[in-house]
C-alpha cells in the first residue's frame, strides 16, 4: 500500500513537472515573476544565511581545536579541516535543509493558499497554465539564487573561524589563515555549489507541488507545508548521498 | 447558448449528477438552484471543465467541451468569465491589479488602452476610487465586486457565478444581482449562477432550473415558481414563513386584480 501510494505520488510529481516546464505564455510576465522571486526567495533569505553561517563556522573552528589538539597533528589542521568541512558540506547540504524549512515552508504555504482559496482555479479559468505561470519563476529564481547564497554561506562562515581565532587564544590568527589556504582543492568549491543546484531545485519543486495539491482549508495549507519541508529534507539528504559518491569518487 | 446532456458525474461509487439536461440562454440571467449538497458546484465546476465529467455533452454555441484537446480548452476559456464563491482575488495584487491581469496576459493592447478597460470596469462594478487597496482591505461585497470587474474585462461570452451573494447582507446582495443581471443583458452574455438565496431567485431568474439529488427536477422562471405544483420545488422555495406570505400575497393579489 505504501509502497503504492507513493508511486501515484511520484506519478503525479512527474505529470506536475511536464506543466511547469512548458513555455510560459508571456515571456515578459514570467521574467518580472522571476525578479520578484529573486527577491523573495533569495534576497530576503540573505540575513538568516548569514547568521547561522557565521556562528556555524566559529563553532566548528572551536570543535576542531578541542578534538584534534595533539603534538602530531599540524596546527594548520584546524583551519584547513573547517574550511574542508564548510565547502563539502555545511554550506550546501545543511545550508539547504535550513533553507528547506525557510523556503520551502514558505512557497508550500503560499501556492497552497492560493489553492484554497480558489486563486488557482481562478488562474485556471482564465486559460492560464497555473502551474508553469506560479511555480516556474520560483524554480528559476531560487536555481539562479543558490550560488549566490552558497558562497556568502561560505564566506561568513570562514570569518565566522577566523573570529574565534581572533578573539580567543585557542589558535593563532596566522595558524588558522595559513590552514585555510593549504591543500587548497578547487574542485571542492565547484562540487558544493553543483550540489546546491540540485538541492535548491528539489525544495522549489516538491514544496510547489504539496502547495498545489492541498486541498481543504488553512489547516491542510499547514499540513502541505509541513509535509514539503519534510519530503524536501529527505530528498537533499539522498541526493547528497549519490551526488557525493558520483563527484568525489 | 449552453446545453448540457446527459451529464453525469460520480465519486468514489457515489453518484452526484444523474445525467443532467439542461439549457442555458445567451442574454439571460440562468440560476441553477438547489439545496446544499445537492451538486450545484459540481455542476458549475463541470461546466468550466474544472471537474472532469464521467459522461454526457456540455456543448458551448455548438462546440463539445468532453472532447476539446486542452488547447481548445485555453481558448474556450478566454471567452469565459467566473465569479468564485470566495471571490478568489489575487492578494499580491491591488485592486487595479487583479482587473489588469487578464487584460494584460491575454491582449496585446497598450498598457494605456488596458488602463482604461480596467478603470472601465471598475467603474462599470462602482469602485472607482478603490484602485490602489488590495483584496484584504476592502470589504466581501466589494471583493465581490472587483472579481466581477476582473471577470468582465475580456468582455467574455459566457459569465459563470458560483453563489455570488452568500456571506452578503440582503442589500448587498441586491446590488450584486442587480449588478449581474444589467451585464447580462447589456452585454448579451450567457450567464450562469449557482445560488440558494431565494432573494436572487425571485428576482432575477428569468430561467432557473431546480437540481434535487443531483437530479433535475424542475425548469421554468421566476414567475411560474409562485405557481408550481412541484412539491419539492415548493418546500426548497418557500421554506421560511416569510416566503410563504409572499407567495400567499401574490396568489390572493394576482386573482384580485385583472390580468395585463
Ligand atoms: N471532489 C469531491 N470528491 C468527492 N465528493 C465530492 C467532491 N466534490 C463534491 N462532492 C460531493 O458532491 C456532493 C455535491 O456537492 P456540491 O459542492 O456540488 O454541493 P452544492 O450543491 O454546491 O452545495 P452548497 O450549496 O453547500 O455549496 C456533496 O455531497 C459532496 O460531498
Ligand atoms: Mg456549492
Amino acid at each position: 500500500m505504501g509502497l503504492i501510494s507513493s508511486l501515484a505520488t511520484f506519478g503525479r510529481y512527474c505529470l506536475f513537472i511536464k506543466r511547469v516546464f512548458s513555455v510560459p505564455d508571456r515571456w515578459a510576465v514570467y521574467g518580472r515573476r522571476t525578479v520578484t522571486e529573486i527577491s523573495k526567495l533569495g534576497i530576503d533569505s540573505i540575513p538568516l544565511v548569514l547568521i547561522i553561517s557565521v556562528f556555524i563556522g566559529a563553532v566548528i573552528t572551536i570543535q576542531m581545536q578541542l578534538n584534534i589538539a595533539s603534538p602530531l597533528i599540524p596546527a594548520y589542521s584546524v583551519g584547513l579541516a573547517t574550511r574542508d568541512i564548510v565547502l563539502l558540506e555545511f554550506a550546501n547540504s545543511i545550508l539547504c535543509l535550513i533553507l528547506a524549512g525557510k523556503v520551502g515552508s514558505n512557497i508550500a504555504s503560499e501556492i497552497g493558499t492560493m489553492r484554497v482559496t480558489e486563486q488557482i482555479d481562478a488562474l485556471e479559468i482564465m486559460g492560464i497554465n497555473s502551474a508553469n505561470y506560479l511555480v516556474l519563476p520560483k524554480i528559476t529564481a531560487f536555481v539562479l539564487f543558490m550560488p549566490v547564497l552558497v558562497v556568502l554561506s561560505i564566506a561568513t562562515a570562514l570569518v565566522g573561524g577566523y573570529l574565534v581565532a581572533l578573539v580567543t587564544d585557542l589558535i593563532s590568527v596566522n595558524r588558522y589563515v595559513y590552514g585555510l589556504q593549504a591543500l587548497f582543492q578547487e574542485w571542492y568549491v565547484w562540487y558544493g555549489l553543483i550540489k546546491s543546484l540540485f538541492f535548491a531545485y528539489i525544495i522549489a519543486s516538491i514544496s510547489s507541488f504539496y502547495g498545489y495539491y492541498a486541498h481543504g482549508g488553512a489547516l491542510d495549507v499547514g499540513r502541505a507545508s509541513t509535509n514539503a519541508v519534510v519530503s524536501s529534507s529527505v530528498y537533499i539528504l539522498l541526493f547528497d548521498v549519490i551526488l557525493t559518491k558520483l563527484l568525489l569518487q | 447558448m449552453i446545453e448540457i446532456r446527459n451529464l453525469k458525474k460520480s465519486f468514489d461509487g457515489r453518484t452526484v449528477l444523474h445525467g443532467i439536461d439542461a439549457t442555458f440562454e445567451t442574454g439571460k440571467t440562468n440560476l441553477i438552484i438547489g439545496q446544499s449538497g445537492s451538486g450545484k458546484t459540481v455542476l458549475m465546476k463541470s461546466l468550466v471543465g474544472l471537474i472532469q465529467p464521467d459522461s454526457g455533452e456540455i456543448l458551448f454555441d455548438g462546440r463539445n467541451l468532453p472532447t476539446m484537446t486542452s488547447e481548445q480548452i485555453s481558448d474556450l476559456r478566454k471567452e469565459i468569465g467566473m465569479l468564485f464563491q470566495g471571490s478568489a482575488l489575487f492578494d499580491s495584487e491591488t485592486v487595479l491589479g487583479n482587473v489588469l491581469f487578464p487584460l494584460m496576459m491575454f491582449t496585446d493592447k497598450s498598457h494605456e488602452e488596458q488602463m482604461e478597460r480596467a478603470l472601465f470596469c471598475l467603474e462599470r462594478v462602482k469602485l472607482t476610487g478603490a484602485e490602489k487597496k488590495y483584496p484584504s482591505e476592502i470589504s466581501g461585497g466589494m471583493q465581490k465586486r472587483v472579481a466581477i470587474a476582473r471577470a468582465i474585462a475580456l468582455n467574455p461570452r459566457y459569465l459563470f457565478c458560483d453563489e455570488p451573494n452568500s456571506g452578503l447582507d440582503p442589500r448587498t446582495s441586491i446590488v450584486i444581482d442587480e449588478l449581474l443581471s444589467d451585464i447580462t443583458h447589456e452585454y448579451g452574455i450567457t450567464t450562469v449562477i449557482n445560488t440558494h438565496d431565494m432573494n436572487s431567485v425571485l428576482g432575477i431568474g428569468e430561467n432557473i432550473i431546480f437540481i434535487k439529488d443531483g437530479y433535475r427536477e424542475w425548469v421554468g422562471d421566476m414567475t411560474q415558481i409562485y405557481n408550481t405544483g412541484n412539491e419539492a420545488l415548493n418546500d426548497f422555495v418557500f421554506a421560511t414563513r416569510l416566503f410563504k406570505q409572499v407567495r400567499d400575497y401574490v396568489a390572493t393579489h394576482e386573482s384580485r386584480t385583472p390580468q395585463r
